[in-house]
């Protein structure tokens, strides 16, 4: 049973409640050090920052809406390696948390002794909008807020962000919500687990109620599930076909930062970079001559077929490969597209829990009876 | 002349080396007829085929790809086909949303099924002559 609790926002503003919130995890000892988005002091950007000391997090902003990079890669780097006997607190996303279980299950991330504080996420801008509006604007996290408090929908969200299906986290031990609260007075913390309900009670928060957040969930995700089905539809219709589909990649000069920045794309060498894709003189002339001409680079469709076919089963829909695309390829909207077929073959929502096979490492003897004879 | 040859699909194989290889030896031994089409590639498991080999043979021109793998429950190695079928399913339906032609097939063929294996061969060999050559054969720009 979720345990609710309030932070009280006061004159200072919503950010100052976060910030004292974070600062009481760390003085009380709650964690040894944080990971949480920090605005640098240059301004123009939001980054995640593993801070240690307290005094640090005046400059500490995870309700910015921008996400630079999807911190569940951190949390991997962090962990994959070895535990520390120190206690970290994550502040994640709901996108970095789902991609984060994924990164568990193909155990290239361990959750022990981690504190993990997801946070509602309204949708965020690309680094690039997001910094231009942060210059000409300086509360522009809290005017964004308020603005979605309202109901309002900002245009100018990233694509993902804007048909993205799970904007409250899962598996967190605490959810720091905005969602149907009224943020002028208060955010709700709500603990999911014993280790969510010790920091309550270590750091005396008062408790709260959550009433009519769930309807104004509910009426979040509907906006946006009406939204993705529009998206998938118009763009179904525009990728459909061997001649569409290389028309949608015509500007894709295989870089691979889509793969670089995917969370969930966690081979230490990729396939891709291999020397499997190292090729003789011959081979590429031999290639010409049977065809009359080679694109070059070559393999452009195989890479993204290939992408699709060993991640597109956890794809959780962040957007980062479309953000990491110098060219404007609409990655996520292909991955969106498959993903939501992939998915329901196997009634397999990514990061939905920890506990739940990967469907790529496992099967049922009754199923899929029909392929092969 | 060369205008009213009829269309012979180039086919490749991935077929498993415990079933599917060894139903190819019995249908050799015993002397089945079955079309040439076919290019047997011959993996230790059809849980071993990553879908990148298939995609490789389809982009490259292949005008179609066959994986064989043991009967659902006689796996060599348990379960292997099992998982082939899931990975081969989601391929499948990849190429279905994208609207790429599926030129896939999978089988599952004993070591005692020599002549289903022909029989295969046969069938598929046909089924890809109806699909036509493989668009992709003569596309530089993949």
């Amino acid at each position: 049973m979720a345990k609710n609790a309030t932070l009280p926002v006061g004159e200072s503003g919503i950010l100052k409640a976060i910030r004292d919130f974070l600062t009481g995890l760390l003085q009380k000892g709650l964690v040894d050090a944080l990971l949480v988005p920090l605005e640098l002091p240059g301004g123009g950007n939001v980054v995640p920052t593993m801070v240690s000391d307290a005094g640090k997090l005046g400059a500490a902003n995870p309700l910015a809406p921008v996400m630079p990079v999807n911190s569940a890669r951190l949390v991997s780097d962090i962990t994959i390696l070895s535990q520390s006997p120190k206690r970290l607190g994550v502040v994640l996303r709901p996108c970095e948390l789902r991609a984060l279980v994924e990164l568990v299950k193909l155990k290239q991330a361990n959750l022990d002794n981690l504190l993990l504080i997801g946070v509602d996420c309204p949708g965020t801008y690309s680094i690039d909008d997001y910094g231009r509006l942060a210059r000409e604007n300086k509360s522009l996290t809290t005017d964004f807020l308020s603005r979605f408090g309202k109901g309002e929908e900002d245009p100018l969200l990233r694509k993902a962000c804007q048909v993205c299906d799970y904007p409250v986290p899962m598996n967190a031990d605490l959810t720091l919500g905005l969602v149907g609260v009224d943020l002028d007075k208060e955010v709700l913390v709500q603990s999911h687990t014993e280790q969510g309900d010790r920091v309550i009670s270590e750091l005396e928060l008062e408790t709260g109620k959550d009433a009519g957040r769930e309807a104004a969930i509910n009426k979040l995700l509907s906006r946006r599930a009406e939204k993705r089905q529009q998206l998938i539809q118009h763009f179904q219709e525009e990728v459909k076909g061997l001649e569409n589909l290389m028309a949608t990649l015509a500007s894709c000069i295989n870089c691979h930062n889509c793969k670089t920045a995917c969370p969930v794309c966690y081979c230490k060498e990729c396939f891709f970079d291999s020397s499997v894709f190292e090729f003789e003189a011959e081979k590429y002339l031999a290639w010409a001559e049977r065809r009359g001409a080679i694109r070059m680079p070559t393999d452009t469709l195989l890479f993204h077929l290939t992408r699709l076919n060993h991640m597109v089963i956890s794809c959780v829909g962040c957007g980062m490969c479309s953000e990491a695309c110098p060219n404007d390829v609409p990655v996520f909207e292909i991955f969106r597209l498959v993903a939501e077929k992939v998915q329901k073959m196997f009634d397999y929502v990514p990061g939905r829990s920890p506990d739940e096979e990967l469907p790529l490492t496992a099967f049922r003897e009754a199923e899929l009876t029909d392929l092969g004879m | 002349m060369a205008a009213n040859k009829e269309f012979e699909p180039v086919l490749v194989g991935f077929f498993c080396n415990w079933c599917t290889s060894t139903a190819a030896d019995l249908a050799g031994t015993t002397r089945l007829q079955y079309p040439p089409n076919i290019r047997p590639i011959r993996t230790m498991c059809s849980g071993s085929v990553d879908p990148v080999y298939v995609l490789r043979a389809l982009l490259s021109g292949a005008d179609g790809v066959v994986v064989g793998g043991c009967p659902p429950g006689d796996c060599h190695y348990v379960s292997g086909n099992y998982k082939a079928r899931r990975r081969m399913a989601i391929l499948k339906t990849i190429l279905s949303t994208l609207g790429l032609e599926d030129r896939l097939w999978v089988r599952w063929i004993s070591a005692a099924e020599g002549p289903k294996f022909a029989r295969t061969m046969s069938e598929i060999t046909e089924e890809a002559k109806k699909l036509g050559p493989n668009p992709m054969k003569s596309d530089w720009s993949l």
